[in-house]
């Protein structure tokens, strides 16, 4: 690492990332379907794909206490665990640096964890800076999300737990966002599975994607921080459980999640059942899917 | 004024066929992209498909073109790639699980569904160019500036079909009614053509 330092490092300062801090570019890389950017400030060591300023989605973590996780929608993800049992099987579509995967792997011992990324450079990445590493139980599929899910029911594959985390850029792969998307994607959830989708909290997408979830699960949970431009949908195969049965839940979790900074005994509070957006709006369809453009309005 | 007329008509056909081949063209990622993904190589598939389909269609109008070429046989031509194209709207879902259930490959399964649901109208499409510079040519040392010209229609049409298909039609309408939009553009076109050219045969 300290050879690629020596390399490629600029030493640029950046005002709009998080700290105002000297962010160190340690890695920066036009893939095939991305910019790649990884930088590191005094205590993290971050990936991004964008140069955007104040883009919305960037992956990181602290390689002093390589377990917590920096990220609020990371957290907000892991509320999922709070909607089923503990999972034996996980699919996740988007690897980043690999922060869910691998803590999911590390938190669920007997849990096989199967990740799909489409971008091999964000596979080398992960694995160069952010320690990332596959495992008997951690697999890695360079491949589209939407054909590993197709092949795996065809396969008749099931998951405890599926986790949407693939629009990190700046275009969305509007495929991944459709109405027919999502039933396969609750084609392969066990009975009582559960989803967590990071997605958007923000312009008209917000509206026809929040009713594309709609029409494929029914009632959903949504969890949305402030000065967010995330909001987390858990939806699950199955009935939504009672706010009684999360806390319970969240205080069974808190002492295993603790070490990944996660304060899962606030999510219970936080899970909305509101319906705040415009129902008049189409879902999103595999005919009718102009995610990035309804972005832009 | 039936040499002006003649003109703007082949004109608007050449356009209208380099309109519908981009936008189906951009459409076509759109169709693939459930079965096989939003990948590079899809889109590789989907450019090779048309290129090849061109290039054999330009072959194919050029032949065409050296039998008593008529404005009633160009529009025959639209016409044909109308009525080929209409059908991918139906067949498109059972070809792609047809490909999908055989071909594990998405490249592979991208390129083999590409060729069955794009070669056929993109190659008619593709035999529109040459056979319109015949119809405008009358003398040899005209016949650059009439391919020229013709070319830049058409290749505005594709400009324009690119633009349209992109900003615009994909969020008013669902793909199945562009690409019937798109089949009824070419057979209105056809049929126009056809009209014209009977019609000029009965005053000759």
């Amino acid at each position: 690492m300290s050879v690629y330092r020596h390399l490629l490092a600029a030493v640029i300062v950046v005002g709009a990332l998080p700290s105002t801090a000297a962010v160190e570019v340690l890695h920066r890389e036009r893939s095939l379907y991305q910019t790649i950017l990884i930088t590191e400030t005094r205590a993290r060591i971050c990936m991004q794909f964008s140069i955007r300023e104040q883009q919305r989605n960037q992956s990181c973590f602290n390689p002093r206490h390589p377990k917590r996780m920096v990220f609020t929608y990371t957290h907000m993800m892991m509320a999922a665990l709070l909607l089923g049992e503990e999972p034996k099987t996980v699919l996740i579509a988007g690897l980043g640096g690999g922060t869910l995967p691998t803590a999911l792997h590390d938190l669920l011992p007997q849990a096989r964890v199967d990740t799909v990324e489409i971008d091999p450079a964000v596979v080398a990445a992960a694995s160069k800076y952010f320690g990332f590493a596959t495992s008997d139980r951690l697999n890695v599929h360079v491949q589209d999300a939407r054909v590993f899910v197709k092949r795996a029911v065809s396969r008749g594959e099931r998951y405890d737990l599926v986790m949407l985390d693939a629009f990190g850029g700046d275009y969305i792969p509007e495929h991944l966002m459709t109405q027919e998307f999502l039933q396969e994607t609750r084609s392969v959830l066990a009975d009582g599975g559960v989803l967590a989708a990071n997605t958007f909290a923000t312009s008209r997408l917000y509206d026809h994607e929040s009713e594309t979830y709609r029409a494929v699960f029914g009632l959903f949970f949504n969890v949305k921080t402030p000065a967010s431009n995330n909001r987390v949908i858990l939806a699950r195969n199955g009935p939504l459980p009672p706010k009684k049965l999360l806390r319970e839940k969240a205080a069974a979790w808190r002492g295993r999640l603790r070490p990944y900074d996660v304060p899962i005994r606030d999510f219970p509070g936080r899970l909305s059942l509101e319906i705040d957006w415009d129902v008049e709006r189409r879902p999103l369809t595999d005919q009718y899917s102009p995610a990035n453009l309804l972005r832009g309005e | 004024m039936i040499v002006r007329a003649r003109f703007l008509l082949v004109s608007a056909l050449a356009f209208g066929g380099g309109f519908s081949i981009m936008s189906l063209e951009l459409l076509g990622g759109r169709i693939l992209a459930p079965w096989f993904g939003g990948s590079i190589y899809v889109w590789g598939s989907i450019i090779t498909v048309f290129m090849l389909a061109l290039s054999l269609g330009y072959l194919i109008g050029g032949r065409l073109s050296l039998h008593s070429p008529s404005l009633a046989k160009f529009g025959t031509i639209l016409a044909v790639a109308a009525v080929i194209l209409y059908p991918t709207v139906h067949l498109a879902e059972p070809i792609m699980v047809w490909v999908f259930e055989r071909i594990e490959d998405p490249r592979y399964g991208s390129l083999l569904a590409s060729l069955l649901l794009f070669v056929a109208p993109t190659l008619v499409l593709g035999a529109i160019s040459p056979y319109s510079v015949r119809l405008l040519v009358r003398q040899r040392e005209e016949s650059g500036n009439v391919a020229g010209t013709l070319y830049f229609v058409s290749t505005l049409g594709s400009a324009l079909g690119t633009l349209a298909t992109s900003f615009y039609f994909v969020l008013w309408f669902e793909i199945d009614t562009i690409v019937t939009g798109l089949a009824v553009l070419l057979l209105a076109l056809g049929l126009l053509a056809v009209g014209a050219g009977m019609r000029r045969e009965i005053i000759a």
